[in-house]
């Protein structure tokens, strides 16, 4: 199995939405790789024939009727936000200067 | 009447039937865990917010309840300690991360719910690894909790602060959370009771989830009879949670009850091949062998039962837990609660928020989980995992042909020095290699102490599993064991632990 490089960290930190500073990666890009390594053993009996297991305990879906029932109030949803407008998240601009 | 009775000591069933009797009320013993927690709790750290004038507030209003003569449920006004994985409206809920660093929820969870319907003082939110990823606490981002036993040493964890509470005697009961053994490990490792209940057994609810498919909320007492107890107050269906079991909550109590008769004649106990020898303490073994003598004694059968699967156990729960736990932690996207590192852009925010707000094992597994997932590696890493998972579940049923129970030591060794393995992930990781198979298949599994190891004075934890749905057998064998160890040492392993200094 190939190892995480430098800048495989460098871009799935991208992708989870974490910055990273080169220190950070020198890091965590040494540990993550030993990770990598020790779990990639799954492979030696995962077999064609095995089936997968999602979820512990089979269950099938799950349905109730569909009624309105009582939830949040608008005010409590935004309450812990850090910046709220006219009864909305507010957000930083969406698209960059470059956009 | 001689000196007043330190009701910290008593054990929760003890302090109910107290109350009950006239003896003392529920903000006398409210107080007196207040009192305990500002006299310890600046050492131990087990808590992250102390909510006196609320717990004082249920117990005022028990005590006038019960003298009006209303009926009251069984654990009415006996406090409990509350995983800050719990969200708790009026408290606020961190999961151990800066990154809801003071936020208040909008609503209770199902679990908080409960323990307010049974009116049962919350004492405070108790420290834990970030979003409980962790064994030891280290991982908090408000610093580590530590052993009453040995201050230098760690709790356990995720649920350290839950298990410090119970241990230096701030709390008879507390909640706590298992994904890989955060209720069973930190058990083991200060000398007090945890149990993870079968998945989906108790609802999930309101608390913040780490890996969905492993995650199981549980009870922390320092008995089997009080974790019995407060097990039936946290299980049962919910449709809050689809993932919820619709059936009965196993009778906990009553199997207690029973396993106290101290008879097990045609009980069979499956040792666990793998889940000894090589990495395991000897104080661990010697322990653990005197259980199952103990076991044997009472007309328990043992036999040895092989699980090869569970030498893969620990590779691909270190694959589904990150996956799932990147999926449950994008939710932290600087929108709607939390921190806010505000960029330029909507993006950028959520790179600088997430950067400053999550500690490095949250990182380390955020990104581990990103890279699991992703296109071209899916296959051959979660894929994998989820049929590793497989063979363990059959592992277990074959297993459970040959034994009613399983039983192992809940950890390979006593609780190591602060420090010692933080920046050794995979050594961390290790602490759970006895607990992690149960959470693979979602069986039920309990820990409770069994003894002292001779060579460094420190607690040792008895694991014991059992099939799917079947919960109330822990409680009739742990009962069984623990009656038969509380008769060798007179009383609770967690009195033998040496005396905290107490603040003026």
């Amino acid at each position: 199995m190939s190892s995480l490089e430098r800048a495989d960290v460098a871009r799935l930190a991208a992708l989870a939405r974490i910055d990273m500073t080169d220190e950070d990666l020198d890091r965590l890009g040494g540990q993550l790789n030993a990770i990598v390594d020790s779990v990639a053993k799954v492979q030696e009996v995962a077999g064609e024939d095995v089936p997968a297991t999602s979820h512990p305990i089979p269950m099938s879906n799950v349905h109730r009727p569909d009624e309105v029932r009582p939830s949040l109030s608008q005010d409590a949803a935004l309450s812990g936000a850090p910046e709220a407008e006219d009864g909305r998240f507010r957000v930083p601009q969406i698209l960059g200067e470059e956009a | 009447m001689g000196a007043a009775r330190d009701w910290t000591r008593a054990t929760a069933a003890q302090m109910a039937a107290a109350m009950k009797a006239g003896e003392v009320t529920s903000v006398e013993l409210t107080q007196a865990h207040l009192d305990r927690i500002a006299a310890v709790d600046g050492d131990v750290h087990a808590f992250l917010h102390v909510n006196a004038e609320g717990a004082l507030a249920t117990a005022r209003e028990v005590d006038e309840a019960r003298a009006a003569g209303e009926e009251l449920p069984p654990l009415a006004g006996v406090p409990i300690a509350v995983k800050d994985v719990l969200v708790t409206q009026g408290m606020p809920t961190t999961a151990g991360s800066r990154i809801l660093e003071g936020w208040e929820p909008p609503y209770d969870a199902t679990v908080t719910r409960k323990i307010r319907e049974n009116r049962m003082p919350i004492l405070g939110k108790t420290n834990m690894d970030e979003f409980a990823m962790g064994s030891s606490t280290e991982h908090s981002g408000y610093g580590p909790t530590r052993n009453p036993w040995d201050l230098e040493r760690i709790p356990g964890g995720s649920g350290g602060g839950s298990s410090a509470s119970l241990a230096a005697w701030e709390a008879p009961l507390a909640i706590g959370s298992d994904t890989g053994g955060s209720i069973r490990q930190p058990a083991s490792v200060t000398g007090t009771v945890g149990v993870k209940p079968t998945y989906g057994g108790v609802s999930r609810y309101g608390a913040i989830a780490l890996a969905s498919s492993l995650d199981q909320l549980g009870p922390c007492a320092r008995t089997v009879e009080d974790a019995a107890y407060l097990h039936e107050v946290m299980g049962g269906h919910d449709p809050m949670d689809a993932t919820s079991l619709d059936e009965p909550v196993p009778s906990c109590v009553d199997a207690a009850r029973q396993g106290r008769e101290g008879d097990l004649a045609g009980v069979r106990v499956g040792v666990i091949k793998e889940l000894s020898g090589d990495g395991y303490q000897a104080g661990v073994e010697q322990r653990f062998e005197e259980g199952l003598e103990k076991l044997k004694a009472l007309g328990a059968e043992v036999v040895e039962v092989s699980c090869p699967s569970f030498d893969y156990a620990l590779a691909a729960y270190y694959l589904i837990l990150p996956s799932e736990a990147s999926s449950n932690l994008a939710k932290f996207d600087s929108v709607r609660f939390g921190l806010r590192v505000e960029k330029s852009t909507v993006e950028k925010t959520m790179g600088a928020t997430r950067a400053e707000g999550f500690g490095d094992e949250v990182k380390r597994r955020i990104i581990l989980g990103t890279y699991a997932l992703s296109a071209g590696y899916y296959d051959a890493y979660y894929g994998s995992a989820q049929k590793v998972r497989t063979l363990i579940q059959r592992d277990f049923a074959a297993a459970f042909e040959q034994a009613d129970v399983l039983v192992s030591p809940t950890t390979p060794t006593t609780p190591f020095k602060i420090g010692e393995r933080i920046d050794d992930p995979l050594a961390m990781y290790l602490n759970d290699v006895a607990t992690i198979p149960a959470n693979l298949a979602g069986i039920p599994g309990m820990s409770l102490p069994s003894g002292i190891a001779p060579e460094d004075g420190l607690p040792v934890g008895f694991q014991i599993l059992a099939p799917a749905h079947e919960d109330a057998r822990l409680y009739r064998i742990g009962a069984a064991l623990e009656k038969a160890l509380h008769d060798d040492w007179g009383g609770a392993l967690a009195a033998q632990a040496p005396e905290l200094e107490v603040a003026p």
